[in-house]
């Protein structure tokens, strides 16, 4: 292989993203060198297995993730935004909105939402740890290099460009030479495993460290959905696994699974990608209506109406995410019976999504509510994914669909539920738990600016898109002609996406500026909230709980302030805490990843092979490592106690 | 895990003893669930794909009963012999356990050079992985049940050398009840590729 062929060239804006690559290294470099900070970064990020840095790290990934699918989405509008530009070309708009896909659901939603549950599981149930501390750094390590792997993709080989489904026979071999979809295939598997490890270890924190006296009826809902969308992942992840397998073995050994000859079927990658695709979108939606249930049953100072049922919605959603597949490709011309099936039950999802939506709306009733950036996040969201949630009934009606189908009327759809639902939720649970991560504030006034901008900015780009989609606009189109009338829209579009551009980076400088003149939250309970989270310091001792609470009802926090206690501590009865030690195998194990991933996108075996008993060294390490974790003093845990406590 | 120590039930069986052995083994089990999931897809794969056999052999032409009744009987007993295993752990006594884990590794380890040879054989004929939708789906369901099996005898072999080396803990305990779960779990699947690949295959 020449270098020429290594490296994407040709492109100005590649050799712009190579040159700032390079620079952003060299400065992490030069700054991790200039202040010392590689020994902090070892001992207290890549070797940690607390579950609070863990989900940090998580959604520091996210944001940055969420930067570069949306210079993405920016790209695209701006392509779009006047007929016949000449801004991007074909194969350039193919590889860009397969990237701002893939990107956005695995790598900006999946992680967002799973540090969240990262951060905030364990401290709900009471819980000092995950059950598997070990696993769970691994977990999030696999991601960061599959991550990293499908990042490199567009400077280094080219990128996927067969779209974010990488339908076959388009994503083959014959029709994608060159090495883009083998990043799609290896890198997706490998941040895939790490999914289905984090599935495994919340299922059974949660099923088994649950503080005395939290029955599953007395579970915060935010827990109660991340239980069920854990079951939702072991189940649909799998799939995934044996669907991107089948793909590296058609692309890398010229299998037959979704060929067009000696037998292959395409149509049967699509039914794989879409039995694990339905359910992950529930994966990430389901824990978003868990992060509204906690932020409007705290603002509207209320507890969460209909308990019982949103329960009951969450397992009846779960069981339904199963059996909609196929109504991602009605077109496929499966027979009427066929996609009659899977038109009701489609709809059926409407149902329990329905009985939510009347929960929140109840909670509010009569509610005393405080109008915080989390709570702006969750109101805007009721409307916003009604809209998003009576067109997709619309969708799922299977004979209209042959209109809609493929159409920017779908595009509308699908982010009205996914932004308003899963982005609005990451943007509510990050203002709403930021204090238990860093012990300071989101600043209020800014995070009510970014709001104002992302939710008008998130109107103005997508609204219009469901009426280009009724004029005809495709999706996947990298150009149009001035004839077709579609221009106003696409210009009203493209300042919509600017807004939320804007909005976003004003979270960003939120960020640093709360850093520095953040209030800081000394009371631990900053929003007079309900759930255990709220009865630790901010930022939470690396042993979240010097005495395991004892739980008599939901809501057990408020309960406990409401009987006039507290959460108190009595100083007699700590005991030493058992804690796990700090381990860099999980972040070795997954630079071992990278590279067998490496080496399979580019078919260089040898390096997949070095890089394989690499991996299996470190496995058996991990066997014949006895560590067993080391014990923190009571002497130790009452000096910190005293010093967090003493403020409040 | 933070309680690993606390909650010692000397009342249990050795392997279930310790907070943290009952978290292993319970999220084992839930792994197992994927698995299965796993297996489910790569199972409805072939048999959507099996008949679809383009210009290459098909499932009759290929076949042959004896390999795979041996490759059966062998992998059935080595599930047995693990299961006299764990029985041994059980009454404490350490060197039935150390035997019947061998017998089972033996086992194993003939169960894939039959099923190695087997391969070596349709690739001899002519029949590989790129000569068809059925082979394909084929090779990567009963290899990826034989990878199975493959990693399971290395991880056996880790576990016994621990044996060795440590004895009877609560540990090695766990170790030995989770490998034997996972061998079990292969076994079920090997009768789910028995019934499903072969026999319908020797019929259709």
């Amino acid at each position: 292989m020449k270098w020429s062929e290594f490296f994407v060239t040709g492109e100005p804006l590649i050799y712009a993203a190579d040159v700032s690559i390079v620079l952003t290294v060299i400065g992490i470099v030069f700054i991790l060198t200039y202040f010392k900070k590689w020994k902090w970064l070892w001992d207290e990020w890549l070797t940690t297995v607390d579950h609070k840095k863990i989900g940090v790290m998580y959604i520091i990934s996210a944001v940055l993730m969420l930067f570069r699918g949306g210079v993405d989405a920016l790209l695209m509008r701006a392509q779009l935004t006047a007929p016949n530009m000449k801004f991007l070309d074909s194969q350039h708009y193919n590889e860009i909105f397969t990237t701002h896909g893939t990107i956005m659901i695995l790598f900006m939603a999946m992680p967002f939402i799973i540090g969240l549950m990262n951060i905030v599981v364990p401290l709900q149930i009471g819980a000092r740890d995950v059950a598997y501390p070990y696993l769970n750094a691994l977990s999030f390590w696999l991601f960061f290099v599959g991550a990293m792997l499908f990042n490199i993709a567009f400077v280094i080989g080219g990128s996927p460009d067969a779209g974010w489904t990488a339908y076959f026979p388009l994503a083959g071999n014959e029709f994608s030479p060159g090495v883009g979809n083998n990043y799609y295939a290896v890198a997706l598997q490998i941040s895939g495993i790490g999914t289905l490890m984090t599935g495994i270890n919340f299922l059974v924190t949660i099923l088994k460290m649950r503080a005395l006296g939290m029955t599953l009826m007395r579970m915060p809902m935010f827990t109660w959905t991340i239980l069920i969308t854990c079951v939702l992942i072991i189940f649909a992840f799998p799939v995934l696994t044996v669907a991107l397998a089948l793909m590296t073995f058609d692309r890398l050994f010229d299998t037959q699974f979704f060929t067009m000859a000696n037998g292959g079927m395409s149509m049967l990658w699509a039914n794989l990608f879409w039995i694990w695709g339905h359910p992950e979108v529930y994966i990430v939606i389901l824990p978003s209506f868990g992060i509204f249930s906690e932020v409007v049953s705290t603002f509207a100072r209320k507890r969460l109406f209909g308990y019982k049922a949103m329960v009951g919605s969450i397992v009846g959603i779960a069981f339904l995410s199963f059996i909609v597949w196929v109504h991602h490709f009605f077109t496929m011309g499966a027979g009427a019976a066929v996609n009659s099936f899977f038109s009701i039950t489609t709809m059926a999802i409407a149902i329990p999504t329905g009985v939510k939506i009347f929960n929140w709306l109840f909670t509010l009733r009569k509610g005393r509510i405080r109008f915080t950036t989390a709570m702006l996040w969750s109101l805007a969201f009721i409307p916003n994914f009604v809209i998003g949630g009576v067109t997709g009934v619309m969708l799922a009606m299977a004979a209209a669909d042959y209109q809609y189908h493929n159409s920017y009327f779908l595009i509308a759809h699908f982010h009205y539920v996914l932004i308003a639902g899963t982005v609005f939720a990451c943007f509510a649970g990050l203002h709403y738990w930021y204090p238990k991560m860093f012990g300071h504030m989101l600043n209020e006034r800014l995070g009510k600016w970014t709001f104002w901008l992302f939710m008008i900015g998130f109107n103005v780009c997508f609204f219009p898109m469901y009426f280009l989609g009724l004029m005809g606009m495709t999706r996947r189109m990298y150009t149009y002609s001035a004839g077709l009338g579609w221009t106003p829209l696409n210009v009203v579009a493209t300042i919509g996406a600017a807004l939320m551009g804007i909005g976003f980076l004003v979270l960003c400088y939120n960020i640093y500026y709360s850093a520095r003149y953040g209030e800081r939250d000394m009371t631990g309970d900053p929003w007079d909230g309900r759930t255990l989270e709220w009865a630790t310091s901010s930022p939470v001792a690396h042993y979240n709980f010097a005495v395991i609470p004892e739980v008599k009802d939901l809501d057990a926090y408020w309960e406990m302030k409401k009987s006039g206690k507290g959460f108190e501590m009595d100083e007699e009865k700590l005991k030493p805490i058992h804690m796990p030690s700090n381990s860099g195998r999980p972040f070795l194990i997954s630079i071992a990843f990278f590279f067998a991933g490496f080496g399979l996108v580019f078919k260089w075996f040898t390096l997949a092979i070095i890089a394989a008993v690499f991996i299996i060294l470190g496995l058996i390490l991990r066997s014949f490592d006895d560590d067993d974790g080391y014990y923190i003093s009571v002497d130790e845990i009452k000096r910190t106690e005293r010093l967090t406590r003493k403020e409040a | 895990m933070a309680e690993a120590a606390h909650h010692y039930d000397e009342t249990m069986p050795l392997e279930y003893r310790t907070e943290e052995s009952r978290l292993n083994i319970l999220g084992f089990w839930i792994f197992l669930g994927a698995e299965v999931a796993l297996f489910a897809t790569l199972f409805a794969t072939y048999l959507v794909l099996f008949q679809r056999t383009g210009h290459g052999p098909t499932t009759a032409d290929l076949f042959e009963i004896k390999d795979v009744m041996i490759e059966t009987l062998l992998l059935l007993t080595s599930s047995f012999t693990c299961g006299l295993a764990v029985f041994e752990m059980r009454r404490r006594r350490l060197t039935g356990l150390l035997v019947w884990l061998l017998v089972t590794l033996l086992l194993g380890a003939g169960f894939i050079t039959f099923e190695v040879r087997e391969f070596i054989h349709y690739v001899h004929e002519g029949a590989t992985m790129q000569t068809s939708a059925f082979l394909s789906s084929f090779f990567v369901l009963v290899g990826t049940h034989g990878a199975h099996v493959s990693l399971g005898i290395g991880w056996m072999t880790l576990i016994i050398i621990q044996l060795l080396q440590r004895g009877f803990t609560p540990r090695t305990a766990r170790k030995v009840f989770i490998v034997s779960l996972y061998w079990h779990f292969l076994d079920v699947v090997w009768i789910f590729i028995f019934t499903l690949v072969y026999l319908t295959g020797m019929v259709m």
